[in-house]
């Protein structure tokens, strides 16, 4: 809370008292929201706008970057696995050119040819040669296939028809995946004869997982009716029946996006392998590819919230800085027109009191001779004991126009025009003129006023109007904080050669500590309940730099107040 | 011994009419008006002494009346009086009418009449 409070400007509660039934708009809490949500919005806007551009843009690129990887790991694997069947396929074609149907029914030369074919291209598990009717003529291998007849199997027809023939995987010698090659030589005439190899898929499968796949792919092979030939991550062993449907046909790589079993997204990527029964397939966890997008994500969500928190930070502290000067401009015009307004108002009483005495001195002329008259014509009569009555009353009257003439000469000589310039003042006489209109407020609280003026102090040029303004301030100030039966002190020294002190020195409450330091503010007051402005003070602070001096106040709690100031007794440094 | 005349001249008629009759008391040939003119057609009939004048009558100022006066009759002395105006403003006058021949109103009478007296004497 104290925290709070310390944050909160100074002009969060403030009311131009000035401004009366409009002080609402005058309000600068509302200026300072306003500045706040104007430029804070017209700056996060576009900073908003451009974080989500670069969310999207961002994000579309990842995707299709991942897609483009895994439709190119597709299609490298497919090409290896192209290669790894053609190759083979392309041997048996030309064994089955270069050789005759008779060396290669030479039980030696096939077996020659197998153990070539298994040294250069590996995988071959067994060889057989197969007449135009089907019969086995010559076989290599671990099985009893001798003479076995195939004259009525499906691939023995499509080998004839299309000239080549690769078998689905099966699970042949010792439970290891296989598959079939067959090539077809035309002899002419209706002859020609059939080149029948085993195949381990082993090395299909090796050449798969050399493909770089990523840590979490999935690349397997399906032939097209969805049973898997080699094994699968996460659809299960080989010649295992997959659990999704077999994608469509298509002549070139594609990518599906489809659900997985836990409901997580997957993209499936596949290829048909072409004159095979094989599709490629390769399936990655989506939330897994995008792991990218998720560290790029994390960066513009850091960016965008750093940058939401240094506009606020800078939109804050400058419109802060601006209200505030706002405030301190407004405070400056307020205390000025009250200067003002409190300048003006001691001239109009000026004029007042000057007119006011002038008017009574005309009457009190004639009352002062009227008496004198009576004084006049009384005294040649022969004495008498209302005579001598009449002539006391008479004395009495004139010694009471005489105290009148002696207030309504010193009204006038208070009052006389406020901007009166610099003239050649007795310190005394300033001080007992102000003096003379708080006697009577002494002697009712028993005030007792000491005047200790150095006689050394020559009169000095300067301007008695602002000096009778800073005394009368002060001493007024000095009564207030007086108790009945208290003690003042206007004491004047002479400093140096070209300045004077006089100090207004009294034992009354004194000031405290914390609002020493604020007294010569403007607005500031204890006593605004006592009806003070607040202003007294700070009017007496510019008077005194006006005339070219300088105030201080020194102070404790319970024994008094001493005002000091330092005069200069030439008026050159006046301002 | 010859009386002194002397020549009053203020607004206030209660006031000039008590001063002449109490400078007649003390043994003063007083006249009294109460407007420049009437004062002007006074002079102009008669021979003063010395001149009262009031610093403010209506329409013109004492010192301006004061100048007239002197067209009329170069011996005259003038006392100007007031109840206008600050230490200052006296100090200014008694400046232009000449040394102590400023009073504030309301006028101490044996004052006055001293003042006069003395400026009848000199001149005598």
């Amino acid at each position: 809370m104290a925290f709070k409070i310390n944050l909160k400007p100074k002009f969060w509660d403030y009311r131009d008292v000035a401004a009366g039934p409009y002080r609402n708009l005058f309000s600068l809490r509302r200026i300072w929201y306003l500045s706040v949500f104007l430029t804070a919005g017209a700056a996060l806007a576009p900073v908003f706008f451009l974080a989500a551009i670069d969310y999207q843009v961002t994000q579309k690129a990842i995707e299709s970057e991942n897609m483009l990887r895994l439709s190119r790991l597709v299609s490298n694997a497919r090409r290896t696995l192209s290669f790894f069947l053609v190759e083979r396929q392309s041997a048996m074609e030309f064994l089955s050119r270069d050789n005759s149907f008779e060396s290669l029914s030479k039980p030696s030369r096939l077996f020659d040819i197998l153990r070539n074919l298994k040294t250069s291209f590996g995988g071959f598990t067994d060889l057989g040669l197969i007449d135009e009717s089907g019969r086995q003529i010559t076989y290599i291998g671990p099985y009893d296939l001798d003479s076995a007849d195939y004259s009525d199997q499906k691939w023995f027809e499509e080998v004839k028809a299309q000239g080549s023939y690769t078998s689905d995987v099966f699970l042949g010698f010792r439970r290891s995946p296989h598959m079939v090659l067959a090539v077809y030589c035309d002899m002419g005439g209706d002859r020609g004869f059939v080149l029948r190899a085993t195949i381990e898929t082993e090395d299909i499968h090796q050449k798969l997982l050399q493909v770089e796949t990523g840590s979490v792919s999935d690349l397997f092979i399906v032939n097209h009716d969805g049973v898997l030939q080699t094994d699968s991550r996460s659809y299960g062993g080989i010649l295992e029946r997959l659990s999704v449907p077999v994608p469509e046909r298509a002549d070139s790589t594609r990518i599906l996006e489809r659900r997985g079993e836990g409901g997580e997204t997957l993209y499936v990527g596949y290829a048909y392998i072409d004159e095979t029964p094989f599709i490629l397939m390769a399936v990655k966890n989506k939330s897994e590819m995008m792991r990218p997008w998720l560290k790029a994500r994390r960066q513009i969500t850091t960016y965008l919230l750093g940058s939401i928190a240094i506009i606020l930070m800078v939109v804050l502290a400058v419109a802060t800085y601006l209200v505030s000067r706002i405030h301190a401009a407004d405070q400056r015009r307020v205390a000025t027109l009250h200067q003002v307004e409190y300048t003006n108002k001691l001239a109009s009483i000026g004029r007042l009191a000057a007119g006011v005495a002038h008017e009574i001195n005309n009457p009190l002329a004639i009352i002062n001779e009227k008496a004198g008259l009576i004084m006049d014509l009384l005294r040649p009569q022969p004495e008498a004991a209302l005579r001598t009555r009449l002539i006391e009353q008479t004395e009495v009257i004139s010694a009471s126009v005489k105290r009148c003439a002696t207030i309504t000469r010193r009204l006038l000589g208070f009052a006389r025009r406020m901007d009166v310039s610099v003239e050649s003042v007795n310190l005394r006489e300033v001080i007992e003129s102000v003096l003379s209109f708080l006697r009577n407020e002494a002697q009712y609280r028993s005030i007792n006023i000491d005047i200790q003026i150095d006689p050394e102090i020559p009169d000095f040029d300067s301007d008695r109007g602002k000096l009778q303004q800073v005394f009368l301030n002060l001493i007024n100030n000095a009564f207030a904080a007086l108790e009945d039966g208290g003690n003042v002190t206007f004491k004047a020294d002479l400093i140096s050669e070209n300045s004077i002190r006089v100090s207004v020195i009294d034992d009354g409450c004194g000031i405290a500590p914390e609002d020493l330091k604020r007294v010569f503010e403007p607005f500031f007051s204890t006593r605004t309940k006592q009806g003070g402005t607040g202003l007294g003070l700070s009017i007496t602070y510019g008077l005194v730099q006006e005339i070219g001096g300088s105030i201080d106040v020194t102070s404790r709690v319970g024994e008094g107040t001493r005002f000091d100031i330092i005069l200069p007794l030439k008026p050159e440094t006046m301002k | 011994m010859k009386h002194v005349r002397v020549l009053l001249v203020d607004d206030e008629e209660d006031l000039v009419v008590t001063l002449a009759e109490r400078l007649a008391i003390r043994g003063f040939d007083a006249d009294w008006a109460v407007t420049a003119d009437s004062a002007l057609e006074l002079l102009r009939g008669k021979t003063y002494d010395v001149a009262v004048l009031d610093v403010k009558l209506p329409g013109i100022s004492g010192l301006e009346l004061k100048n007239h006066m002197a067209e009329i009759d170069s011996g005259l002395n003038f006392i100007f009086m007031t109840g206008h105006g600050s230490q200052e403003d006296f100090m200014a006058g008694s400046a232009a009418a000449g040394e102590s021949n400023y009073l504030w109103k309301p006028v101490d009478i044996d004052a006055l009449a001293q003042k006069i007296k003395r400026m009848a004497n000199r001149d005598n």
